[in-house]
C-alpha cells in the first residue's frame, strides 16, 4: 500500500519535473527567437553572412527538394489519373496535381525534407560549435553569437523555405505533366488549361506561400534553438539533432492543419 | 602562506587588477565555490590550481562575466562585472583575453582569419595593415608559415597557439588560460609555457591560467592558487607552497593518491559491503 502511495507521488513528480522543464524551455525558446529577431541589422550590414547561410541552408537543399517534388508530382499523376479515368475526368488531372502540390504537399514536405536535411545540419553544426567552446569564444571577444551565427542562420532558413517550396511544387508539375501527358496520354492541352483556369493566385498560391513562410519560421527557430540549447556533450548535439527533426515534424503536421482549417475550412 | 599575508603586500588598489571577494557560486543545491577570495596582482602570471570539479573554471567563467555568482564581488580593473550591462561587459571584454582548453578556432576560418577575427570585428583598421598585425602576432606564437592553413589541418598544440596568435592581436590587459597544457606532449608544454611568460613580460600583461599541471605552472606563475570543496586552500608563491606545512597542499603537491583528500569516494564499511549486510 505504502509502495504503491510512493510510486504514485513519484509518478506526479516525474510529470510535474517534464512539465516545468518543458515550460522552461519554451520560455527559453521565445526569449532566443526575440534576440534573434533583435540581430537582423546584422542581415544588412554584413550581407556575406546570410549570403554564406543561403548557400548552405537553400542552394545545398535543391537536389532533394527537386528529386522528391519530381517523384511526388509522378506519383500522384499516376494515382490521380486511375481515380479520375473512372469518372471520364483525367482532363482535370493537370488542376489535381497543381493543386495537390501548392496547397499541402509542397510546403508541407519541403518543411519536412528541409527539417531532416538543413535543419539537422544547422542543429549539429550550432551545438558542435558549443561543444568546441566557439560559441563562448564569440562572447568572450565581445562578439554577439546572436548576430554572428543564430541571425544570418535563421533568416537564410525563413527566406530559402517559399523559394525551396516553388521549387518543389514547379517540378512536381512536371513530374505529373511526364507521368500524365508523356506516359499515360492525356491530353496536354487539356492538363495545363484546366490547371491555368482552377489554380488560383491568392486562394492557392499565395496560401501555399503563407504556409511555407510559416513552416519556415518554425523549423528554423526549433532547429538554431536546439543547437543553441544543446548540451555541450557529444550526446547533447546527437539528442538535440534528434529533437529538431521530431519536433519540426510535429510542428510543421499540427501548423499545416490549423493553417488549412483558417485559409479553406469554410470553402 | 595565507590571502592576508599576500594582500598585504598589495597595498594600493591599482596594483590588483582582478579582486574576487567572498565569491560564492552554486549550480542547483551544488556549491562549487564557497565564499572565495582571490587576488591577481597586475603584471603577474597568477595561476588557479586544484584537483578537477573543484571550480578553478568556474572561477575564470565569473571573471569574463559568462556566468553570475550567487553573491559576493568580482572586480576586474575597479569594475564589479556582475553588475555590467551587457553593453559594458563587451567593452571590458575587448580588453581582456581567454585561451579555451580546446583552442575555440573558428572551424570554418583560417588560421589568419581566426587571428583577423577580433581586429574585423572591433576596429576599422585597412586590410594591409590587418595583414600585418596578424603575421606579427602569428610569427609571435612560431606559426607564420601556417597561416594558410585551416583549424582541421592543425595539431592540438598548434591549434593553441594559433588560439594565443587571436587572443592577443586586440592586445588585451589580462589573458586567462584555461588548462593550456591539458593533453599536450612535452615539446608543446614547454613551448606554451615560454610563450605564456614571454608575452606576458614583453607585452606588460596580466595572466591568469587554471591548471592541474603542477610542475609546468610552478616554473612560470608568480602566484598560486589552491583550491578545493569550493574554497581556497592555499595561496602564496610557488616556493611558499613547497615549504607549506599543511598536509593537503603536501599531497596536490606530491601528487599522494591519499590524504586529506580521500581516495576512496564516500561508502559504507567495505566488509559489511561484501558480506551483503
Amino acid at each position: 500500500m505504502i509502495t504503491t502511495m510512493g510510486n504514485m507521488v513519484e509518478m506526479v513528480r516525474s510529470i510535474g519535473r517534464k512539465v516545468l522543464n518543458s515550460v522552461e524551455r519554451m520560455g527559453r525558446g521565445h526569449i532566443f527567437i526575440f534576440h534573434t529577431l533583435m540581430s537582423v541589422g546584422i542581415v544588412f550590414k554584413e550581407f556575406s553572412l546570410l549570403l554564406k547561410q543561403l548557400h548552405s541552408v537553400g542552394v545545398l537543399s535543391i537536389q532533394i527538394i527537386a528529386v522528391s517534388g519530381l517523384t511526388v508530382g509522378m506519383v500522384l499523376s499516376l494515382q490521380g489519373y486511375n481515380t479520375l479515368v473512372d469518372f471520364g475526368a483525367e482532363q482535370s488531372l493537370g488542376q489535381m496535381v497543381a493543386l495537390s502540390l501548392v496547397r499541402e504537399m509542397g510546403p508541407v514536405l519541403t518543411a519536412l525534407l528541409f527539417a531532416g536535411r538543413a535543419g539537422s545540419a544547422l542543429t549539429a553544426e550550432i551545438g558542435l560549435m558549443k561543444v568546441t567552446e566557439q560559441l563562448p569564444a564569440m562572447e568572450i571577444m565581445a562578439v554577439d553569437p546572436y548576430r554572428k551565427v543564430i541571425a544570418p542562420r535563421f533568416f537564410a532558413g525563413v527566406i530559402s523555405m517559399p523559394l525551396l517550396a516553388a521549387i518543389f511544387s514547379a517540378i512536381g508539375v512536371f513530374g505529373g505533366y511526364l507521368v500524365g501527358v508523356e506516359l499515360l496520354g492525356v491530353d496536354a492541352g487539356g492538363f495545363w488549361s484546366q490547371m491555368q483556369s482552377k489554380v488560383g493566385l491568392y486562394e492557392d498560391i499565395i496560401n501555399g506561400v503563407i504556409k511555407s513562410i510559416v513552416f519556415g519560421i518554425v523549423v528554423t527557430w526549433i532547429a538554431v534553438f536546439e543547437g543553441f540549447d544543446a548540451a555541450p556533450t557529444t550526446e547533447g548535439v546527437s539528442r538535440a539533432t534528434t529533437r529538431t527533426v521530431v519536433n519540426s515534424a510535429f510542428a510543421v503536421l499540427g501548423l499545416d492543419f490549423i493553417l488549412t482549417a483558417l485559409m479553406f475550412g469554410g470553402a | 602562506m595565507e590571502n592576508t599575508a599576500q594582500n598585504s603586500q598589495l597595498n594600493h588598489p591599482s596594483d590588483l587588477l582582478v579582486k574576487m571577494e567572498n565569491v560564492s557560486f552554486s549550480h542547483g543545491s551544488r556549491v562549487i565555490l564557497d565564499g572565495i577570495n582571490i587576488d591577481i596582482p597586475r603584471g603577474k602570471v597568477t595561476t588557479i590550481m586544484g584537483p578537477s570539479g573543484t571550480g578553478k573554471t568556474t572561477a575564470l567563467r565569473l571573471i569574463t562575466g559568462q556566468i553570475l555568482p550567487s553573491s559576493g564581488r568580482v572586480i576586474v580593473d575597479g569594475l564589479n562585472v556582475p553588475d555590467l550591462k551587457r553593453k559594458p561587459l563587451f567593452e571590458l571584454r575587448k580588453r581582456m583575453g581567454m585561451m579555451f582548453q580546446t583552442g575555440a578556432l573558428f572551424s570554418d576560418l583560417s588560421v589568419f582569419e581566426n587571428v583577423a577575427f577580433p581586429l574585423r570585428e572591433h576596429t576599422d583598421i585597412p586590410e594591409s595593415m590587418i595583414r600585418d598585425i596578424v603575421i606579427m602576432k602569428l610569427q609571435a606564437v612560431g606559426l607564420r608559415g601556417a597561416r594558410d592553413l585551416m583549424p582541421s589541418e592543425l595539431s592540438g598544440g598548434m591549434s593553441r597557439r594559433v588560439a594565443l596568435a587571436r587572443t592577443i592581436v586586440l592586445d588585451p590587459m589580462m589573458i586567462l588560460y584555461d588548462e593550456p597544457f591539458t593533453g599536450q606532449d612535452p615539446i608543446t608544454v614547454g613551448v606554451i609555457m615560454q610563450l605564456i611568460r614571454k608575452l606576458n613580460d614583453s607585452l606588460g600583461l596580466t595572466s591568469v591560467i587554471v591548471s592541474h599541471d603542477v610542475a609546468e605552472v610552478s616554473n612560470i606563475s608568480d602566484r598560486l592558487y589552491i583550491i578545493s570543496g569550493g574554497k581556497v586552500e592555499a595561496s602564496g608563491s610557488p616556493a611558499e607552497l613547497k615549504s607549506s606545512n599543511s598536509e593537503w597542499v603536501k599531497q596536490f603537491l606530491e601528487g599522494r593518491p591519499d590524504g586529506p583528500a580521500k581516495f576512496h569516494y564516500p561508502a559504507c564499511d567495505y566488509t559489511e559491503d561484501l558480506l551483503g549486510k
